[in-house]
């Protein structure tokens, strides 16, 4: 995966070798999703990009407010047109999907990239059987009768693991229980047999262990359909278990990305410590205290200037080093993006020295 | 603020005197059918036979997965909810059948936090008369005036006092659980029941919250209930955990017993399913996570004998006949089960069998609540 924030002022595009046709599956460039509002403009996304091939995973980090579920509705084009700026390139399988008509966007989602959303009981339609939610998704990306859709539905259900398909797929969703219901959106998102798969916080509502037989599903399905994967959580233990790489996102732009090894062994942006440290974990002796991160995130229509954490960060204010004034740039290291104005070096040493044996 | 702490509530530590003991606790609600004529046809059976006590200073967490009862628990301690039978005995009196009236000079001693500090403040109501509520119903003389004291709490708990002519949507997720915490505090009570405080809060919120709860606990001598589903955030709160399934408590523990030698197969599953953040330990995590099959059964028509049996991979024929009781295997480590987990089965080979066992269990076909 190679990620870059380009800088905020818009110009010349500055990478080099930027084919118009990338060769990688998703190519997300520059995506930046705005709304106006009576109060401001609020940048939610504002310069995101990466890459992602088939059979890989990628998680996106974030927590609430910095762009995580909207850069993912912004692939899908699920933003409301009228009410959003939209600008960038998302070039799915070779084709550029921002500036495609909503036709042609809408022909896709579904068949080519499919999403399964937080809340089954708010994604799903109270009033109609689980069965018919997915025959009708099938139904719209394929010319067959509703036995064969409905053939489909089952077997479907019975693949994600709910017993007795053939019974369950005339219940309604109120009759399934929290875990089956978002099994069985997973089924409606997996119906036409999607390339990219964009799961927005699919085991948040879920307790940890129905959580594990989710996770377990997906890795599962990605095996055998060698999809791609886009997970978007605010659970570092989520991604951990599912991501391959990963994606640190806050307010509205990627702070650091880098393999999923890399980022929990040797993270170097100063709010990616802040997560670790804020974090209990079970699988250690408890700490006397948690290191959370002081403040909370910023409005985004009012971002801090320069870099967006520097309110928050406890490394800021060194000697000559711009963090209230200039917007770091996503620095690529050799395996690792990190934006942040303080050098590799302090940063490495900082994290080796002063974080890792708090952790 | 230091006028109302008691010098004898600061001192107490952990293990030296009993402030809760719930015998037998059960709280079935009933199920009615018929618009006119109503008719009781069952009862979801939410708490049903919980025995747990919980010592002045320390925090006990109560965990299980939703639909446990674990919420409901809190409430009858608190006595949000009438009890339909067992006991709670707090500070050496009974207040299981308390009235109303009778409750209310009570409530100063337990307070509540609750889960979603959106739907828990008025919204049309300041801060100041928000946490200053419980000091105008119960009458309690503030030298200063009451401003002056709901300030002091505002402080005592990380905000600004002049936030006390403020609304709360003027306040982010993390602030407001701060203005609950402030309410809960106001009476200066010995009991706080915590219904998942930090759940509804990012993980930096979460942090800051978890470490002010800590704080109030050592300067004020607080006794918590610590309610939550999240595993990891009761590590790091509680001295001792009470794992609870379908209504009953299943096992109970000090902390570092309990995630280090769980004894019920239920506590062992729900331990290996947690994720663990380390993508190095992935594999081996997936290889020995126990996947329970299928669902929690209904509380309305709970399982006879044990009612994990169901999807337990130990289960025998004798689970099925006979409940089990909560018994004490090893200093203040009680299970309830009748083939509890031997050591052998927390080694990796162990655990790897566990994982193809319970992976065999055939899912039941009850529907589930």
């Amino acid at each position: 995966m190679a990620t870059t924030n380009s800088p905020t002022t818009t110009g010349p595009l500055a990478q080099p070798g930027r084919l118009p046709q990338p060769s990688a599956f998703l190519d997300v460039r520059d995506l930046r999703v705005h709304f106006p509002t009576d109060d401001g403009v609020v940048k939610a996304v504002d310069g995101v990009s990466f890459t992602l091939e088939r059979g890989r995973t990628l998680g996106i980090v974030g927590e609430s407010g910095s762009g995580k579920s909207v850069t993912s509705l912004g692939i899908l084009g699920l933003h409301r047109r009228g009410h959003t700026r939209i600008s960038g390139e998302v070039w799915l399988d070779g084709e550029e999907l921002v500036s495609a008509p909503p036709e042609r966007v809408r022909r896709l989602r579904g068949r080519k990239m499919a999403m399964i959303f937080q809340d089954p009981l708010t994604a799903m339609h109270p009033y109609f059987t689980v069965g018919a939610q997915i025959v009708e998704a099938y139904r719209v990306h394929h010319r067959v009768s509703r036995a064969v859709a409905r053939r489909r539905a089952v077997d479907l259900l019975g693949r994600v693991g709910i017993p007795q398909p053939a019974r369950r797929v005339d219940d309604h969703p109120h009759q399934f229980s929290g875990g089956m219901r978002q099994r069985a959106m997973i089924a409606m998102a997996l119906a036409n047999d999607p390339d990219l798969l964009i799961a927005d916080e699919p085991t948040t509502a879920l307790d940890v262990t129905v959580q594990a037989q989710i996770l377990d599903l997906i890795r599962d399905l990605q095996d055998e359909y060698r999809s791609a994967v886009l997970i978007i959580t605010h659970d570092l233990g989520v991604v951990a278990e599912l991501a391959d790489d990963i994606l640190v996102m806050y307010a509205g732009r990627c702070v650091e990305e880098g393999s999923a090894q890399t980022l929990f062994r040797r993270p170097e942006h100063p709010y990616t410590w802040g997560l670790l440290g804020s974090m209990p974990r079970v699988d250690r002796a408890a700490r006397d205290r948690l290191v959370p991160i002081k403040g909370s995130p910023p409005s985004l229509i009012n971002l801090p200037t320069g870099c967006a954490f520097h309110p928050r960060c406890p490394h800021q204010g060194r000697d000559g080093i711009p963090c209230r004034t200039e917007v770091p740039d996503l620095a690529q290291g050799s395996d690792h993006g990190v934006a942040c104005h303080l050098p590799p070096t302090e940063r490495r040493r900082t994290f080796a020295e002063d974080i890792a044996p708090a952790l | 603020m230091s006028t109302h702490t008691s010098p004898d509530r600061t001192t107490a530590r952990p293990g030296t005197d009993e402030l809760l003991r719930v015998t037998g606790l059960e709280k079935h609600f009933p199920i009615t059918r018929g618009a006119f004529i109503r008719r009781t046809v069952g009862a979801v059976r939410a708490v049903d036979g919980v025995d747990l006590t919980v010592a002045t200073g320390e925090t006990l967490g109560l965990v299980g997965e939703s639909g446990c009862g674990k919420s409901t628990t809190g409430r009858l301690i608190s006595r949000l909810l009438r009890p339909t039978g067992g006991s709670i005995v707090f500070d050496g009196r009974d207040i299981t059948d308390l009235s109303v009236r009778r409750m209310r000079p009570l409530r100063r001693e337990i307070q509540m936090i609750f889960q979603d500090p959106y739907s828990s403040l008025n919204p049309r109501h300041t801060v100041g008369t928000i946490v200053g509520a419980p000091l105008r119903v119960q009458d309690i003389p503030t030298p200063h005036g009451v401003k002056r004291a709901v300030q002091e709490l505002l402080e005592l708990v990380g905000l600004s006092p002049e936030h006390y002519n403020r609304y709360p949507h003027e306040f982010s997720g993390g602030q407001r659980q701060r203005i609950g915490i402030a309410r809960a505090l106001a009476l200066r009570p010995k009991l706080i029941v915590a219904d998942e405080p930090v759940s509804a809060l990012d993980v930096s919120i979460q942090a800051q919250v978890v470490n002010l709860l800590d704080d109030l606990q050592r300067e004020l001598g607080l006794t918590y209930v610590f309610i939550a589903h999240d595993l990891s955030v009761v590590k790091h709160i509680c001295d001792r955990v009470a794992v609870m399934y379908l209504g009953k408590v299943v096992e109970v523990a000090p902390r570092d017993a309990l995630y280090a030698t769980p004894l019920h197969p239920y506590t062992l599953a729900l331990l290996s399913a947690v994720p663990v953040p380390d993508p190095d330990r992935r594999d081996r995590a997936q290889r020995e996570r126990i996947l329970l099959t299928g669902d929690v059964p209904s509380p309305v028509d709970p399982p006879s004998g044990c009612r994990f049996r169901t999807r337990c991979w130990k289960a025998r024929e004798r689970c099925e006949r006979e409940t089990p009781a909560l018994r004490e295997l090893a200093g203040g480590h009680l299970v309830a089960c009748h083939f509890p987990v031997e050591d052998a089965e927390r080694t990796p080979r162990g655990r790897i069998a566990a994982h193809l066992a319970a992976a065999d269990v055939a899912p039941a076909t009850t529907t589930p609540a």
